[in-house]
């Protein structure tokens, strides 16, 4: 096993593959990179100054974690967890799933967007507990194996993403759009898809990858 | 997020019962607009209720006619609803208009209805704001109000109401459906927004853990001659900075009656009798239509950012005058 990622200078830092080689994922190499930095405690206390003063009032029941079995691509995950735990943070925070995204947390951006019961959802804006018994899909549910979605495939031909980061949202909502029915054109692409933002711009290419991906096969 | 417990309801009365307890109680559905205000601190319950299990998510036919929507309709189902479709477009146009696909999935009647203002002073938490905190001030007023109200303003709070599926509702004679603990009633959906004069904070006519069980549209022919225009800075995924839905019964050439509500520009869904009034009788033409808007927004208080809005209003209004006249 080589020696991890410790230093920014390192190349195997930018390009990931040779720590995903080495078995160290890419998450994995940047967390060991930043955990000696002091930045991270900075933007936590700014963040406490902005949330405001309003402290909440001390809860008479406040409750503990409690059991919810999720059904997430077709395996079910018990997990003890606060209420307040939203979907898209049991998701990555307790069941290691970091496909789903999170771009503003506030349903504004489309990045957290999964299949509840086929129907497509911003899971930040809604609660693990109010899901058991729904069956839940990410974007890791979405490829047979080896074999890509046909979404998946038409956004890779397409040039459908460049950073990516809003790409699992986007491939989560143009599954449930096409499923819909209610777009034909390429402006109504634009309109059912406008849950989800991209910041690098890729809009043209999601939407031919949208446009071919709903083309009937054979 | 505070830290809340989750209780999910079996029953109409389990709901109403799970209200009373120890703890700030709130009724969750969707959770688009309640989870939202949580995590910004603009709301704090204690115990959340969940009523999408209250058998309340139909969309019922009347015997006379009409239609009775669930509480828990989804705003996707309600929009693309054959019914609502053919005999109340403006509304499933309204829904459409609104939010995104992810969100309509998830948010439901009564959740509209409820939703908050997107004041920005409202929910950054702690600006002085009389919505949130009696007594305490209106930052907005010496603010930036670009999109705040210019219709049914005070000195007290300039704040927008921002659906649009409700103001098409408003337009409808819709008929909300209530249940407490006292017992069922019913408000004209008109009559169930509050102005906000002296308290910001009470927006509405509910009494406290009292359910939205079902809104009611009337049989009414010639809603489905309707229409929604709404004017924003993008083109879709937006709030309006002004909208309008209208409802026209054009016969031989004559408004012999219409409804008209205007969103975007008023602190609640807002019905505007003024224009109504102008157009019934009338020819359907541009003069009638630009005496109509007169008429509503010769009332309107502008403020330092958001005085565009009374003529941005008032073009919006035309349009959708014109267009729904003009339908087949």
């Amino acid at each position: 096993m080589d020696e991890p990622a410790d230093s920014l200078a390192s190349a195997s830092f930018f390009t990931g593959a040779r720590d995903v080689a080495a078995g160290i994922s890419r998450r994995e190499a940047i967390a060991r990179t930043l955990k000696a930095g002091a930045g991270l405690s900075v933007l936590s206390q700014v963040g406490g100054l902005l949330r405001g003063a309003t402290e909440p009032p001390p809860s008479p029941s406040a409750p503990g974690p409690v059991t919810v079995t999720l059904n997430i691509n077709g395996d079910a995950h018990t997990l003890a967890i606060e209420p307040r735990v939203t979907l898209l943070d049991a998701l990555r925070e307790h069941l290691g799933m970091y496909g789903t995204k999170k771009g503003c947390d506030h349903g504004q951006c489309g990045a957290c967007t999964v299949l509840v019961n086929g129907e497509r959802v911003n899971s930040c804006l809604t609660l693990a507990v109010m899901h058991p018994g729904d069956d839940i899909t990410t974007i890791e549910g979405l490829a047979d194996g080896d074999a890509l979605h046909p979404v998946q495939a038409a956004f890779i031909k397409h040039d459908a993403f460049q950073c990516g980061y809003c790409t699992p949202g986007q491939i989560c909502s143009a599954v449930a759009l096409i499923k819909e029915g209610h777009a034909k054109t390429d402006a109504e692409i634009r309109e059912q898809m406008a849950g989800n933002i991209c910041r690098c711009g890729a809009y043209q290419h999601i939407v031919a990858a949208v446009r071919e991906a709903m083309q009937p096969t054979g | 997020m505070n830290n809340f417990s989750y209780i999910l309801a079996a029953q109409p009365d389990e709901a109403l019962r799970d209200w009373t307890g120890p703890g700030r109680p709130a009724y969750l559905a969707g959770g688009t607009n309640l989870i939202d205000h949580i995590k910004l601190g603009v709301d704090q319950p204690q115990r959340l209720i969940d009523v999408r299990n209250l058998g309340l998510d139909q969309i019922e036919a009347l015997p006379g006619g009409g239609l009775r929507i669930g509480a828990t309709v989804s705003n996707t189902a309600l929009a693309y609803d054959e019914r609502v479709l053919k005999d109340y477009p403006v509304l499933s146009q309204a829904i459409l208009s609104g939010a995104s696909p992810q969100l309509r999935n998830a948010a439901t009647t009564a959740g509209n209805l409820l939703q908050r203002t997107r004041c920005s002073y409202f929910r950054d938490g702690f600006s002085p704001c009389n919505k949130r905190q009696t007594g305490s001030g209106c930052a907005a007023l010496g603010g930036f109000n670009r999109t705040h109200a210019v219709l049914g303003t005070s000195e007290r709070c300039i704040a927008t109401h921002p659906s649009d599926m409700d103001v098409a509702m408003i337009t409808l004679d819709a008929v909300v459906r209530l249940r407490g603990v006292s017992g069922e009633r019913t408000v004209p959906l008109q009559d169930f927004y509050v102005a906000y004069g002296e308290d910001p904070a009470k927006e509405n006519v509910l009494k406290p853990g009292e359910l939205i069980t079902a809104v009611d549209l009337p049989a009414t022919e010639w809603f489905a001659r309707s229409y929604y225009f709404k004017a924003r800075d993008r083109a879709s995924y937006e709030f309006a900075l002004a909208s309008a839905a209208v409802a026209l019964d054009l016969r031989e050439g004559l408004v012999r009656d219409c409804r008209i509500a205007l969103g975007g520009v008023a602190t609640k869904p807002w019905r505007a009798h003024a224009a109504e009034n102008a157009l019934k009788g009338t020819r359907p033409t541009e003069q009638a239509f630009r005496a109509a808007a007169n008429a509503e927004l010769s009332s309107a208080v502008p403020r330092a950012h958001n005085g565009f809005k009374i003529e941005l209003c008032r073009g919006t209004l035309m349009q959708a005058l014109q267009t729904t006249a003009a339908l087949a």
